[in-house]
């Protein structure tokens, strides 16, 4: 028979395994390093394991462990920015490299490198935003969350992450338009 | 979340994607869709070991010469320890054999100094009856 701890432990890997991928993506997406984002992921979870028992529901898992993310996000640029002396992180992949990846569809090759020439736009736009702006347009274009979600996993207001996602939206039109 | 809400959201999200510009749509379409190509891409990619291997190779090296250092180090200060006990032994004898000398020397000035006090007592001892008659002429003239 199964121990009380045994059956939180399954109920916990059944839950969060199935967030894992959206957690890494948008970790990955926000820093643009796959190491980092890997390292993240992994803290991320096993902040969540320690902490599965004082989750009491009041939000859905993903946006309770997006919140992990983005904090334990925030902790590793602080921790850079004071660590000065250590080697910049040079693992973060360029934006020509991050735009390549594009899904394999049935579009002609010039469609391809039209699209890719977008995406490198929108990825240069997505690196000048503020650190909040990415995290809220990352989180509404690349996850598809709802803007209430997002408000709970960053611990914003409805009202400052629609402000938020408006002045990124206007980044990103300005670097398309400016092409 | 039951299926109305997931409808209601949804068109939501049409609604403010079609108030859009086609080109802004467009980009940001491609763009979900270049990090989700990214992200499954990484999440599925082969992971490589040999650089772990490396690094424990070059640990084992490095804890191999670490504890080579640690027992020559302990060899060396154990024979310097007995190299220097054995210099203190050799410097006690030392100091015991002269303390040993520094005794009989002045065992023996004192055996020296004895024997001269009792030559000097000897001597002293004669003269007086050497000088016997004047001494008892000194005590006649003192009775009278």
């Amino acid at each position: 028979m199964a121990t009380a701890e045994e059956i939180a432990a399954q109920q916990f890997s059944d839950t969060v395994a199935s967030c894992r991928p959206q957690i890494f993506r948008f970790l990955l997406a926000s820093t643009r390093d796959v190491d980092l984002a890997e390292t993240l992921t992994q803290d991320c979870l096993l902040k969540a394991h320690r902490n599965w028992s004082q989750f009491r529901g009041e939000s859905t898992v993903m946006t309770w462990l997006m919140r992990i993310a983005i904090n334990l996000q925030k902790d590793h640029w602080r921790n850079r920015r004071l660590q000065f002396w250590r080697h910049a992180s040079a693992n973060s992949v360029d934006v020509e490299e991050a735009s390549s990846w594009l899904p394999s569809g049935q579009s002609s090759q010039e469609q391809q490198l039209l699209a890719r020439e977008k995406v490198a736009h929108v990825w240069r736009a997505v690196e000048g935003l503020s650190e909040r702006q990415r995290t809220v347009f990352l989180l509404r274009f690349v996850e598809e969350m709802e803007l209430s979600e997002i408000a709970r996993s960053t611990g914003l207001s409805e009202g400052t992450v629609k402000a938020h996602l408006s002045r990124a939206l206007a980044k990103v039109r300005a670097e398309l338009g400016g092409k | 979340m039951d299926s109305k809400q997931e409808l209601a959201k949804q068109a939501e999200r049409q609604a403010e994607l079609e108030a859009m510009d086609p080109a802004l749509r467009q980009a940001l379409g491609d763009f979900k869709a270049s990090v989700h190509a990214w992200s499954d891409a990484m999440v599925s990619r082969p992971r490589t070991v040999q650089q772990t291997v490396v690094r424990r190779t070059w640990r084992l090296v490095a804890g191999g010469v670490l504890t080579s250092v640690l027992i020559a180090g302990a060899v060396t200060g154990e024979l310097y320890e007995h190299h220097e006990r054995q210099m203190q032994q050799a410097r006690f004898a030392a100091e015991r054999t002269a303390a040993q000398q520094r005794e009989l020397a002045a065992q023996r000035a004192h055996e020296e100094q004895d024997l001269l006090a009792k030559v000097d007592s000897d001597v002293s001892r004669d003269v007086p009856s050497a000088l016997e008659p004047l001494a008892s002429l000194m005590a006649e003239d003192a009775t009278r």
